[in-house]
Formats: C-alpha cells, structure tokens, sequence
C-alpha cells in the first residue's frame, strides 16, 4: 500500500491510508527524504491518522524519518496519532522523542508554520499555538 | 490482576506435543508467520477476537500491539512461527490468550531480552519488556532446540 504524498506550499503530506507493512513504511521513509529535497519544502506533515496500530517498528522508523528530515534542513510532525495508540505507545516506553507531534493536520500545519516563522525558538511552541 | 492462571510451558522437548494439544482447542485461530504481511492478518485477526470478547477499543488495540511486536519477532529472528489466538476463562475474568511460537534459534540471554532498554537501545528490539507491559500475563520459554514460545494473556472482569 503506497502512501501518497502531497505537495501543499513549502510542505509535503503523506498521509497514510491503511495499516502498513514494515516495507511500505521503509519506502516511505525514503520517499520522503528524497522528495523533501527535490521539493525544497521545509517541513513535512506525516498523517498517522489510519494507522490503528503503532508499535516499536513503525516509531522506531518514524523518529528516523523525523531525524533525516531535520538534517535535510526541515522539520517534520506527526499528526493525528489515535487515543487508543498513545495509550499504547505510553505503555510500551515508545515516547517518540525528539518527534514533534500535535493532534490533526490543521494543527500540523499551524506548527510547521509557526516553525518557519521563529527559527530561533527552539522550545516546544505546541501550547502556544 | 488475575494472574493465577499464568500457562507453564515446558521447556526443551516437551513443547511441541503442548503446542499440538492446545491446537485441537475449540475456537483457537492459527495464523502462520512467514512474511511482513503476516504481521497485519495476525493483528487484525487478534483485534477482531478481542474486540468479540468485548473488550474496551484500548484493550484491543493493545492485543493487536503485542501481537505485532511478537510476529516480527518470529519474521526478523525465526523466519517464520505461528501465532494462535483463543479465548479463555476463569470466575471472574473472561481473556485472550496468544501464543507465538518459532522454531528458530532461540534467544540466548532471555533474562537480558526482557530488561528494558537492553533491546531498544540497540535499535532492532525484542519489544518484549513492552509487550509484557501491555499485557497482563506473560510468559516465555526459549530454547536452541525449541525455539521460542511467548504465551501472553489479557484479562477482563465478567
């Protein structure tokens, strides 16, 4: 199951549709490292959304992927992680640290805007918004 | 926590004749674990079963989360396994029971397995200090000559 990825402005948006595969999220990891280049976007909303199940792969893989993209010059956010799946992913010990996440892709959007415009502030801006 | 009717499985040869026995149990699901996309079939599979139990959607959802992290494990290290689901039941409780077992190589330090962080720190985790968090039974045998049995359980009162 491919995962499509959206140019919106500056930013790219792939949002997953299905549960997926260990693989599909390894393509998408690389998907998104590669075209956040050749878009120029400076941020990168991954919309876990769909996603009913988040377990050590698919975090391990998306603080990756939040870590390339910082070194890519951008900032990425996860957006729309389930209750059930934070309460989950609490009690596993998989905190994704270091990934900024907030509740929807509005918000998502809001952050990566917010990110843009005050580089130098580097502290969790998330109740500001 | 009912933890009473924690399942011993026997180490060595004797696993294979339980595994055998417990299968002709009514109402257990076996999915064979060979490849990526079993992964999927043996969460959704244990979602559904719990979901049927009438258990709450978190409840669910942390079945279909351990029952993850167990078959990768039989993908990444075994090759391949199988995991059943069965409902279960004691006085006050009714639960999900589900065993993934491998003939792989067996973990060689089981104790330092389930040490928190011994895995993750290493990026490609057991995930099974996680798993036995999540869950309210957990048990494991390992073996070279038998491979691995998780047996882990969820309870919920009547």
């Amino acid at each position: 199951m491919e995962v499509p990825i959206l140019k919106q402005g500056a930013y790219l948006i792939a949002s997953i549709q299905s549960a997926l595969e260990d693989d599909d999220l390894v393509r998408l990891r690389d998907a998104l490292t590669a075209q956040v280049g050749r878009a120029r976007s400076r941020g990168v909303i991954v919309d876990v959304t769909a996603l009913d199940v988040m377990d050590s792969f698919a975090t391990r893989t998306l603080s990756e992927l939040a870590s390339i993209i910082r070194l890519r010059g951008a900032e990425m956010v996860i957006v729309g992680i389930q209750p059930e799946v934070a309460v989950a992913l609490a009690r596993l010990g998989l905190n994704l640290e270091g990934v900024a996440t907030v509740l929807d892709l509005e918000e998502g959007i809001a952050y990566l805007n917010y990110k843009a415009h005050a580089p130098g502030r580097e502290k969790n801006p998330r109740g500001q918004i | 926590m009912a933890r009473s009717e924690v399942v011993k499985i026997k180490r060595g040869g004797g696993a294979a004749q339980l595994v055998d026995e417990q299968s002709k149990g009514a109402g257990e699901l076996r999915v064979a674990i060979h490849a990526p996309a079993d992964i999927l079939e043996a969460r959704k599979r244990g979602r559904e079963l719990a979901a049927s139990l009438g258990f709450s959607s978190t409840d669910c959802t942390l079945v279909a989360t351990a029952i993850s992290e167990l078959a990768r494990n039989i993908v990444l290290y075994a090759t391949e396994g199988e995991i059943r689901l069965a409902p279960t039941a004691n006085a006050n409780h009714v639960g999900v029971v589900i065993t993934a077992s491998d003939c792989g190589p067996g973990i060689s330090d089981l104790r330092n397995a389930m040490r928190d962080g011994f895995s993750t720190s290493r990026g490609l985790g057991l995930g099974l200090p996680g798993v036995r968090r999540i869950m309210d039974d957990f048990d494991i045998a390992s073996s070279p000559k038998s491979g691995t049995t998780v047996t882990i359980k969820k309870w919920r009162l009547r």
